[in-house]
């Protein structure tokens, strides 16, 4: 069961009381964008090995968006963040670098171990 | 190969069984293949066989990192239908099912093929609606189905509690020719036929990178050494995104695990296979008496071949109301397989921006029913660049935005 702390209300939420949402950070292409671009906005979602940054719903608490850092090989949480960034915080960055020197985000082509 | 037959069995009965053969060869790979298929699945076998079938091609390498049949292919539920929504979907699964019909005399090898028929159970007015839809679309595209009320569904399956409260049962979509295989058999007996044919099946050797060479592929980087090619297919599921990615382009799809699990054997009590999509649960009884029993999916991506917990509990607390003969069950097993999950919950046949380089993914939770189909389209957009059964499924639909919508019909399903 994963477990996360939810950032707004600092409980310790089980999998079941939270609602997965997918990648987190994704930049709108609306209409006026180019064909490629709203494709990838719609539809074009990393599906790394290894730390995935996404979004979570605190469904059955809070209710509210949170973001979160989990790694989709061994289903370890590395952290949760609010989500009004549009980035992870610097230490969050560090401590998942910490175990995976090569983990890079956003960098096509990068490891993502 | 010494093909297998009931006179084989009475020689061998004389004998000591001494003369039975290996059904592969375990052989070093060659420095190159005209066309190399990474990933022994269901998909990635049937691809080859019907290469070599129907087109010749037998200079032909099959490329597994574990060993075949150990994917999906081997952990699915082997649930067997075609009665879906679209037109390009009912073409290419009622291909594959009437494939199925032949597949133990074609390749020589019993894979238990057993048409007893699936109910999808309407427990919605959504549904009863739904699958009414799909009843009439399915007569236009040839596809024999026919929409049964609940005496009918209770006279097919008599464990079944019809009544409700909680999920009644409103009718449903009953597919005569559906049913299911023995999925181990659909792998071994492919891979048996392309050994055959002279094809290698190289186990335990992961494809690591896909080397290019003025926008065309030229080979791939693997455990066991480069090796050349002119074409590569990817037919790998759930690590489609990973292969995309050496080769350097994205595909629209996410992969996510989904379970299974099978109970103690008991008497035979059920002889057709019930998909309850409300639910989220899917149930047959196996020729050895276990209860299999599929659930739904995880909402996270995931590589771990492991689900939550909570959905097998979801699975069999839904399901027991509806079999309550399910609830004194002890279960044995339990299991995770990771599913390829595309935009419109459809797959993925197509050419990719790297020339020479084709995919085949998408299959989601329902592809194993697709094998043979899906082999036999993609050995013909792989050997002549077009199938008529492959145009649809284009990873570039979603650019487009045409879709093959089959959530609404199949959901989760498989
Ligand atoms: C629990 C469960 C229940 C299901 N129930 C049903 C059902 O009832 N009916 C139905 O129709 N479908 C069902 N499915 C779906 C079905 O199993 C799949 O769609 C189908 O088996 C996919 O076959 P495949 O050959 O594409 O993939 P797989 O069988 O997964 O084969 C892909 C292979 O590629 C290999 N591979 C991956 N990466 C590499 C690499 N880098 N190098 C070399 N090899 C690599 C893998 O090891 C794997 O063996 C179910 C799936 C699951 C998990
Ligand atoms: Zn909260």
């Amino acid at each position: 069961m994963l477990i996360f702390e939810c950032p707004y209300c600092g409980v310790y939420a089980d999998e079941t009381e939270l609602q997965a949402g997918g990648e987190a950070h994704l930049k709108r292409f609306g209409p006026g964008s180019d064909d490629e671009s709203f494709e990838g906005y719609l539809f074009m979602r990393k599906n790394p090995k290894g730390v995935h940054l996404e979004r979570w719903r605190h469904s059955f608490g809070c209710g509210k968006w949170f973001h979160a850092a989990r790694c989709t090989m061994t289903l370890e949480v590395f952290g949760t963040y609010s989500a009004q960034t549009l980035e992870p915080p610097k230490a969050l960055v560090e401590k998942i670098k910490a175990k995976r020197p090569k983990w890079s985000w956003r960098e096509f082509g990068g490891a993502a171990t | 190969m010494r093909r297998f037959s009931a006179f084989a069995i009475a020689r061998e009965a004389t004998r000591y069984h001494s003369g039975w053969e290996r059904h592969w060869r375990a052989p070093t790979p060659k420095k190159k293949y005209d066309v190399i298929i990474v990933g022994a699945g269901g998909h990635g076998l049937a691809t080859a066989w019907h290469l070599g079938k129907h087109y010749g091609i037998t200079n032909v390498a099959i490329i597994e990192k574990g060993w075949l049949g150990g994917g999906n292919t081997g952990r699915n539920t082997t649930i067997i239908r075609s009665n879906y929504l679209q037109d390009p979907s009912a073409a290419i699964y009622e291909k594959s099912r009437s494939l199925y019909e032949t597949m133990s005399q074609d390749l020589n090898y019993n894979v238990m093929f057993s048409p007893r028929g699936v109910i999808m159970l309407a427990q919605t007015h959504h549904e009863v609606r739904g699958y009414q839809r799909t009843a009439h679309a399915n007569a236009l595209q040839g596809v024999t189905t026919e929409w049964i009320n609940p005496a009918r569904v209770k006279e097919l399956c008599p464990i079944m509690n019809v009544e409700g409260p909680r999920y009644p049962v409103l009718g449903g979509l009953w597919q005569a020719r559906g049913g299911t295989a023995r999925h181990d058999a659909v792998a071994w007996g492919y891979a048996r036929a392309c050994s055959d044919m002279g094809m290698d099946v190289i186990q335990q050797c992961e494809v690591k990178g896909v080397r290019k060479s003025g926008g065309k592929v030229v080979g791939v980087d693997t455990t066991k050494g480069a090796i050349d090619c002119d074409k590569l297919g990817m037919v790998v599921a759930g690590h489609a995104s990973t292969l995309a990615e050496m080769a350097g382009f994205r595909l629209p799809m996410e992969s996510v695990a989904l379970q299974a699990l099978v109970s103690e054997p008991i008497k035979p009590c059920m002889d057709i296979v019930v998909m309850a999509n409300t639910v989220h649960g899917y149930l047959s009884q196996s020729d050895k008496g276990e209860m299999v029993i599929g659930g739904g999916t995880d909402g996270f991506n995931n590589y771990t071949q492991r689900g939550s917990f909570h959905h097998i509990e979801e699975t069999v607390r839904a399901l027991n109301e509806t079999f309550p003969i399910l609830s004194r069950l002890k279960m044995l097993r339990q299991w995770g397989g990771i599913v390829d999950v595309t935009g419109d919950r459809s797959p993925i046949l197509s050419k990719t921006p790297v020339e020479g380089v084709f995919v085949n993914c998408g299959w989601g939770t329902g592809g194993f029913k697709a094998i043979p189909g899906s082999g036999f389209a993609m050995a013909e957009l792989i050997a002549k660049g077009g199938s008529p059964l492959t145009n649809e499924f284009s990873m570039y639909r979603f650019r487009e935005g045409k879709f093959i919508d089959e959530s609404v019909a199949a959901g989760v399903a498989h």
